[in-house]
């Protein structure tokens, strides 16, 4: 800690009628990688956002490079030499590649922007991050593994003194994972400093120095990371104990069958692919970012066209064209994207909780506020979604209690099968235990459901049965008794071809 | 973030002064605007606060205010109707047709005339929307068509003239006035706006109209069908604006093809003042009410005030932008607000 390149001392911010920040300082030594850890709504957001210049600390002073910062702009932390990659990936979708990366400072021959330079510019960039695409591909072509190296390529492409990562592998699969890690250890033999956030406590101390832990605002600890376990790493951000081996409950045994695909097809000539669902099973569906697995359950739920298959519910079979209909056969979907596909972001959480079957709200199609505020209610107290009111927008929920809100509109509709497409994807530790909770309770009243997720540690907790999806087909089947993260991850690597960054 | 909640709170109707403060947040801003406005005249102008005046002005944003009512359903939902203005005259056409006939009593004739422009205009409407979402065309594109489409139809017709001679108790209803100040057709624009108010306000439809606004893609993954919500809401646009034919024909007495030229820009820009979002899922039409107003009353004002006549678009077109930046501004506050 003799020279820090960036130091907080009693840092605070306040929004109105919450201290998101108060009293945090530590420092981050040059040239580490430094990992700053927090339940969702810790204050890691908002302290990223005043680095990054979004927001203004109300109190406290901030030490960058042996100089006090003090950005009033985005532009203003750029100049300084930090980079932020954001969660939210935040790029124009319809350039190129290369005119992303190199927006800020495009390459310029008598006033015209001179492309050549610029896609040889940014053949380096991508070589650097290991991404093997061309520079004039058009970034809406990209996967979102790819645009998040493609956001770290442009964050090195200027000289930073120091780069913050905001949940980069909350996208991404084991294996893109490790090319990022290749990346940061480079950018460490660089002198390059690194703040880097992340829920996936077992892949910190791959790459991580010292860890700051951050709980309702405050600062709680900075340390080395050796020597520290991921439950001392749970305990110091809870502050309780929380086991993702204890999710999975065995008295909860399934029997039956509540939904049957058979020879469900894509596209005409693509796989067939057959699975079930037993009541009170949850299934895991794993793969890698692109084997096809979101695509599957977007097709089964009537979202996207397919072209064949049978489908059948409680024994059923039943014709699923749109989600309407997969809505009526008792199917119920938490989509990958919860901002852009789940919640109605500026109405409140009554409203979006509601909006699955008004009917149950309304008479003679007039809504009744009483009905509908008791009945969100409810689900808010039964969830323990953290709201003042439900008149909240939900919007202004942390990702957490927004995860809940997309749940709590399908008990409210009421489902047989529940489809969940990265539920836990950038929630806190705390958080996904609820949500675990929650699936459990749902299996333990007999329903079915199916759990689509990156993570494979955590559809080892809760699984039943893992499907490995692998080019769009089911490369493998393993029970609960076999599973074995070697064995699920040879499955699903299976098509070296398969990976799109490679 | 929030960590003030505790169980016991939440499923209270409380936070009423939130309630109330945002309610005139969203509200209060546009209608606040419309009284300092209204005062800074009755101040400055001679003969502006006379019931002659008021009365004057009632009469004259009826037509924009049941126009800019079906137009807030479309905008509502990220959409735009620019046809409204072509299917009003094209309605006034065929019920000023209907109306004249020398075959028909004016018992069978007015409401006759009626159900056809209504239906006439909700069927324009809905050919709209139809098409919007048969072929996944941008409403303006569409609605541009139907505007000239529809003016077409309308010449061919009424032959390219106009149609005069209407009943003489359709005229006299059209005339008549309410306690010295409230004309009928000023009464039937308030009815439109009270209808759609509750509509949108309290029923699942309307619940659907701003949910569809807010993200198309939640909604029909939640297991509904927003295309069927969409073209209901252009035919809202297109049957007030065959209601807005008939009150254009009490208030004026003649069906012409060339009516209701540039009216659909007035009904758009009496939406914006109100404080609806062009990109939808934000708004009311209670909004849109004192927009027509602040509308009008900026136009008579003027007049009054002796304003030259070429003054009057920059003033009103300086409104119509200043109320979006001031929207823009309100939103932020509104959020902070809600963050609370």
């Amino acid at each position: 800690m003799s020279d820090p390149i960036l130091s907080l001392a009693s840092v605070g911010k306040r929004f109105p009628g919450v201290t998101a920040l108060s009293g945090v300082s530590f420092e981050i030594a040059r040239g580490e990688t430094h990992v700053l850890l927090g339940e969702n709504g810790a204050g890691k957001s908002t302290l990223i956002n005043l680095l990054a210049g979004l927001f203004r600390p109300d109190e406290g002073e901030i030490t960058f490079d042996g100089l006090p910062y003090r950005p009033g702009t985005p532009t203003d932390a750029f100049r300084a030499g930090i980079r932020v990659v954001h969660q939210e990936l935040s790029m124009l979708s319809n350039l190129t590649v290369a005119e992303n990366l190199l927006f800020e400072d495009l390459p310029r021959r008598y006033g015209l922007v001179d492309f050549r330079a610029m896609n040889r510019r940014a053949a380096e960039l991508l070589d650097e991050v290991g991404l093997d695409i061309a520079p004039t591909t058009l970034v809406n072509r990209l996967g979102v593994a790819q645009m998040q190296l493609v956001e770290i390529a442009k964050a090195l492409c200027h000289d930073s003194k120091l780069l913050i990562l905001d949940e980069p592998t909350a996208t991404l699969t084991a294996r893109e994972v490790d090319r990022l890690f290749e990346i940061l250890d480079r950018l460490k033999a660089k002198q390059v400093t690194v703040l880097y956030i992340s829920h996936r406590l077992q892949e910190i101390h791959e790459i991580g120095d010292q860890v700051t832990v951050l709980r309702d605002g405050r600062h709680v600890t900075t340390r080395a990371l050796a020597g520290l376990t991921i439950p001392d790493l749970v305990h110091l951000m809870v502050g309780r104990e929380l086991e993702e081996q204890n999710a999975f409950r065995d008295d909860v045994i399934p029997s039956g069958e509540v939904l049957r695909v058979r020879d469900l097809q894509l596209s005409t000539e693509g796989p067939r692919i057959s699975f079930s669902v037993g009541r009170g099973e949850i299934v895991g569906i794993a793969g890698l970012v692109g084997s096809g697995r979101t695509e599957m359950v977007r097709a089964l739920f009537g979202a996207d066209p397919k072209t064949a298959g049978v489908i059948e519910v409680e024994g059923r079979p039943v014709t699923i064209a749109s989600p309407r209909d997969a809505v009526r056969c008792g199917l119920g979907l938490v989509t990958e994207d919860r901002k852009q596909q789940g919640l109605l972001l500026g109405m409140s959480c009554a409203q979006n909780i509601t909006i699955t079957d008004l009917g149950k709200v309304s008479r003679h199609g007039v809504l009744r506020p009483r009905v509908e505020r008791e009945a969100a209610a409810r689900l808010v107290r039964d969830l323990r979604i953290k709201t003042a009111t439900v008149h909240q927008a939900v919007g202004t929920y942390s990702g957490g209690n927004q995860q809940k809100v997309v749940i709590a509109k399908w008990l409210y509709h009421g489902m047989k099968v529940l489809i969940c497409d990265e539920p836990t994807r950038g929630i806190d530790v705390g958080a996904k235990a609820e949500i675990y909770d929650l699936m459990w309770g749902l299996a333990a009243q007999g329903k079915g459901i199916l759990v689509v997720s990156s993570d494979l540690p955590e559809l080892l907790a809760i699984c039943h049965r893992i499907l490995v999806f692998a080019k769009g087909r089911i490369a493998g089947e393993v029970p609960r008794a076999a599973f074995d993260q070697q064995r699920i991850l040879s499955l699903a690597y299976e098509e070296p071809g398969l990976d799109r960054t490679n | 973030m929030i960590e003030r909640t505790e169980d016991e709170r939440v499923g209270r109707s409380s936070a009423l002064w939130d309630d109330l403060l945002r309610i005139s947040m969203r509200e209060g801003g546009v209608a606040a605007a419309l009284v300092l406005i209204v005062l800074f005249f009755s101040v400055t102008a001679p003969y502006f606060a006379t019931p002659e005046n008021f009365l004057k002005i009632f009469v004259q944003i009826a037509i924009n205010t049941v126009l800019a009512s079906g137009l807030t359903f479309v905008i509502l939902i990220g959409g735009i109707d620019l046809s409204v203005g072509s299917v009003l005259a094209l309605c006034t056409v065929v019920g000023a047709t209907i109306m004249t006939d020398e075959h028909l009593s004016p018992a069978a004739s007015i409401p006759l005339a009626l159900a056809a422009c209504m239906g006439l205009g909700a069927g324009c409407g809905a050919l709209n929307g139809w098409i919007c979402e048969k072929w996944k065309v941008p409403s303006f594109i569409v609605t541009l068509g139907m505007l000239n489409a529809a003016s077409g139809v309308a010449r061919v017709v009424s032959d390219n003239s106009t149609i005069t001679g209407l009943p003489q108790p359709f005229i006299d209803f059209g005339n008549t006035i309410i306690w010295d100040v409230l004309p009928s057709i000023f009464l039937i624009a308030l009815a439109v706006v009270l209808i759609g108010w509750f509509v949108l306000r309290f029923t699942v439809f309307g619940r659907y109209i701003f949910a569809i606004g807010t993200n198309e893609e939640a909604v029909r993954l939640s297991g509904h069908t927003p295309k069927i919500y969409k073209i209901a809401a252009f035919t809202i646009s297109g049957l007030t604006a065959g209601i807005a034919a008939m009150v254009y024909l009490l208030r004026l007495n003649v069906g012409s093809p060339i009516a209701g030229v540039g009216y659909e820009l007035n009904a758009i820009a009496a939406v914006i003042i109100g404080g609806t979002s062009l990109s939808g899922g934000k708004g009311s039409i209670v909004g849109t009410l004192v927009g027509a107003c602040i509308l009008q009353v900026l136009s008579t004002g003027l007049q009054l005030f002796g304003a030259d006549d070429n003054i009057k678009p920059i003033v009103i077109g300086s409104v119509i932008v200043l109320a979006v930046v001031f929207d823009t501004y309100r939103g932020r506050l509104l959020r902070k607000l809600e963050t609370r």
